[in-house]
């Protein structure tokens, strides 16, 4: 009970934040997000205001839900983007008509301002391999209907459903691919490079557009409505800190599409920093001054065991984050699950569904689950670690309740005929007997733990998620690798401690 | 005490240990029809029956592992039914069939159980004495785990836990069911002896008719919940009072003028 109380506390320790909050900037899981916020992060520092920086949040849900609980104060969106996946309307016909329909309508709807936009538009391209365009002569949509049929199609799922991306295009083109598959957007470009699929859909600005020699079909019959990027910022930020607002609308209207392009390009294929980009760019605007030093400075590609040692300080610190996610996690889950166990084992006839629901839990989308605890536990460790303990009672309660409920029936009952009272028989019998049991299941969700911690990248609880998150956005696998294999070697490394412990738990003569 | 035991017979608070008219049901099935026996003080009294016959829930009603929904049970004064389950199955030995030894303890820790359940001192040093008493080498055996013992062992092991805190009730069902034949035999002379050294009062469940003419001083042959006859083992095969127990003797080929 002191354990609980302790950990507990820590959870709440962990989250509460200082009464001068810093400016929190957040990004969605693609280059051009990453690229677009940490602009606004440096903008902001050069200005004199602190900030915290929370970038690749999952999904368009999780930022919006952050944003309009006030949990973060600003990130780059896109007005085609919160006309139909927040305010689930039809695509408007200009790119002038969506920025006024998204921002009379989130200032009135939940507080939220989108600022004047950058400049560039940003719309859907429809991208094929250069040798497929010049074989099949296919230049624009018109082009592409006629010779869909041979076609296959690699599409984010987000596009496939849209109204505005897929049966759209279907209705107004007459397309008919031979196959549609959905991919995420970290692998279609390699797939269609690869000639796995023929067609993809990216944004006019990808930076891998060039990289990979894609053709960019065009949009003859101007179906793709031309869609704006700006900051959306909360109504925290907008009312307490003007300051901080006129900073950030220095950006206004200064990002024209070649432009961000180039920017996207420099990080996606020239594997640039993100930092230096946004520093360079901002530089080059005459935003900020020649001499101000960006974190980050540091060569580009190079090979895995160069960068991994270049990025020892940072990784040191999401691998700390990372073990500190997963233990308080698991020492949560484990006074949670382990007494559930027990207690459903006494009262046998409802506990196989208890269990079951908790088994549910298990099968939550995690972005579904983040999304949906933002307005009540914000972002950061402490929505992470509600997560991870949701995702880690199964196995602990499970095994808890059969290995107890099984502990060798003839020993129980001969306990109980000698005199044994119930408490004796539980510590003394049925849990001792029971203890390898229940380890392997506090074993199996502390290695679930670990690969699910990942996840908490996805709402700026950092860990080695977060350059998971970060390098397949962009597209950089040094990146990836340096979050993963870490991962691996602590999800190793804790089983086999685990391992120990199990052994020493097991009784003797057993 | 004895000596009124002796005086009187039938059902009276002078019997070490009694069942007056006992029912139990188990959902619609009938364990027991109304079941009277009773144990003098020293003797042996064998359940005898067949699966399912209700010889061990009667057997588990003494030490209230089951409560009987109508009757009365009597430990010497003791009204069964109002004590303390816990404390009461302190002072009764029980010896299941498989040993029920706890695998995760010592040998010398399964048998000390008791005492220390009971806050007796010298806990190790009575634990040591039953082995002993059960024909065990102490120094041998007390730090054996029980997955290392034969089960002639591993019973024997059993008759000494329950007999460290020396009951004056031991309670025994089927104990030698699952042994070999020479093991059994073995462990029916070491209990035979134990039982005229210690004077204990035994209540003993067996299928084995055969176990029961050996051990028990009196026989209960039960039925269908349901005492058939209760009588000495003599008086048993001599004559047999219905057709029953009459077919188990001729089963177990017991010739039916025994000996005497």
């Amino acid at each position: 009970m002191m354990l609980a109380a302790g950990v507990l506390a820590l959870v709440f320790a962990r989250a509460q934040g200082g009464g001068d909050r810093p400016v929190v900037i957040a990004s969605k899981p693609f280059a051009e997000s990453y690229i677009l916020a940490e602009m606004f992060a440096q903008l902001l520092e050069a200005r004199g205001v602190r900030v915290d920086r929370r970038p690749g949040f999952g999904a368009t849900e999780l930022a919006f839900s952050a944003l309009r609980s006030d949990a973060i104060d600003v990130y780059p969106e896109y007005t085609g983007t919160g006309l139909t996946a927040i305010l689930h309307e039809k695509p408007a016909a200009s790119a002038a008509a969506a920025f006024q329909r998204v921002s009379s309508e989130f200032r009135s709807r939940y507080g939220i301002r989108w600022l004047a936009p950058l400049g560039f538009e940003n719309t859907y391209a429809i991208a094929v391999r250069r040798a497929t365009s010049d074989s099949l002569g296919l230049r624009s949509l018109s082009e592409l209907a006629k010779a869909s049929s041979r076609l296959r199609a690699g599409l984010t799922p987000d596009f496939i459903g849209r109204p505005d991306g897929l049966p759209g295009i279907q209705a107004a083109y007459g397309i008919r691919l031979a196959d549609v598959r959905a991919l995420g957007p970290a692998v279609k470009y390699q797939a269609l490079a690869a000639g796995q699929v023929d067609v993809i859909d990216g944004y006019s600005t990808d930076g891998l557009i060039a990289r990979y020699d894609l053709v960019v079909l065009a949009d003859d019959r101007h179906f793709f409505p031309p869609y704006q990027a700006a900051a959306v910022v909360s109504r925290r930020l907008a009312t307490e800190n003007p300051r901080a607002i006129a900073a950030l609308g220095e950006l206004s209207g200064r990002l024209d599409e070649p432009t961000m392009r180039a920017l996207n390009k420099r990080v996606e294929v020239d594997g640039v920093p993100v930092a230096v980009v946004a520093r360079d760019a901002l530089r080059a605007l005459s935003l900020i001054d020649v001499s101000t030093q960006a974190a980050g400075d540091e060569p580009t590609r190079g090979g895995l065991v160069s960068y991994l040692a270049s990025q020892r300080a940072t990784l040191a610190r999401l691998t700390a984050r990372h073990i500190e996610l997963v233990v308080l996690s698991l020492l949560a889950a484990i006074l949670i699950a382990l007494p559930l166990g027990l207690l459903l084992e006494r009262g046998a006839h409802r506990a196989e569904a208890v269990i079951r629901g908790v088994g549910v839990l298990q099968t939550l989308p995690g972005i579904a689950l983040l999304a949906f605890m933002i307005p009540v536990l914000g972002i950061g460790v402490r929505p992470a670690l509600v997560a991870l303990v949701l995702y880690s009672l199964y196995p602990i309660v499970r095994n808890t309740f059969t290995g107890v409920r099984d502990a060798d029936p003839a020993a129980v009952s001969a306990a109980r005929a000698l005199g044994m009272t119930d408490g004796q028989i539980l510590r003394e019998v049925r849990l001792p007997l029971a203890a390898p049991v229940i380890m392997a299941g506090i074993r199996t969700a502390a290695v679930i733990d670990v690969g699910t911690a990942t996840l908490a990248a996805f709402i700026g609880a950092g860990g080695l998620g977060e350059p998971i998150v970060a390098g397949l956005a962009l597209s950089d696998q040094r990146m990836v690798l340096s979050g993963a294999i870490p991962a691996a070697l602590l999800a190793l490394l804790v089983d086999g401690a685990l391992a120990l412990v199990e052994r020493w738990t097991r009784p003797g003569g057993v | 005490m004895s000596a009124a035991a002796g005086a009187t017979r039938g059902l009276t608070t002078a019997a070490a240990l009694s069942a007056k008219d006992l029912h139990k049901k188990f959902g619609d099935v009938v364990a027991l029809d109304g079941v009277s026996v009773e144990a003098e003080a020293g003797s042996c009294l064998a359940l005898v029956g067949e699966s399912g016959s209700g010889k061990t829930t009667l057997l588990r009603c003494f030490n209230r592992l089951v409560t009987p929904d109508r009757g009365e049970i009597r430990l010497g004064d003791t009204d069964v039914s109002s004590a303390d389950p816990v404390r009461l199955r302190r002072h009764i030995g029980y010896v299941p069939q498989d040993g029920g030894l706890l695998p995760h303890w010592r040998v010398a820790r399964n048998v000390e159980l008791v005492l220390r359940l009971r806050g007796e001192p010298d806990a190790l040093q009575r634990a040591r004495r039953a082995l002993t008493l059960v024909g065990l080498d102490a120094d041998k055996f007390a730090d054996r785990w029980p997955r290392e013992l034969s089960g002639g062992q591993r019973q024997r092991v059993a008759l000494a836990r329950a007999l460290a805190a020396e009951p004056t009730v031991l309670l025994l069902d089927e104990p030698f069911g699952a042994l070999d034949a020479i093991t059994r035999s073995e462990l029916q002379d070491a209990f035979a002896s134990l039982r005229d050294r210690l004077r204990m009062t035994c209540v003993l469940v067996t299928h084995d008719l055969h176990e029961a003419m050996l051990l028990a001083t009196q026989i209960a042959v039960i039925r269908a919940g349901r005492v058939e006859q209760c009588a000495s083992p003599n008086a048993l095969a001599s004559s047999p009072a219905t057709p029953y127990v009459r077919m188990l003797l001729q089963r177990a080929r017991i010739a039916e003028p025994a000996a005497t």
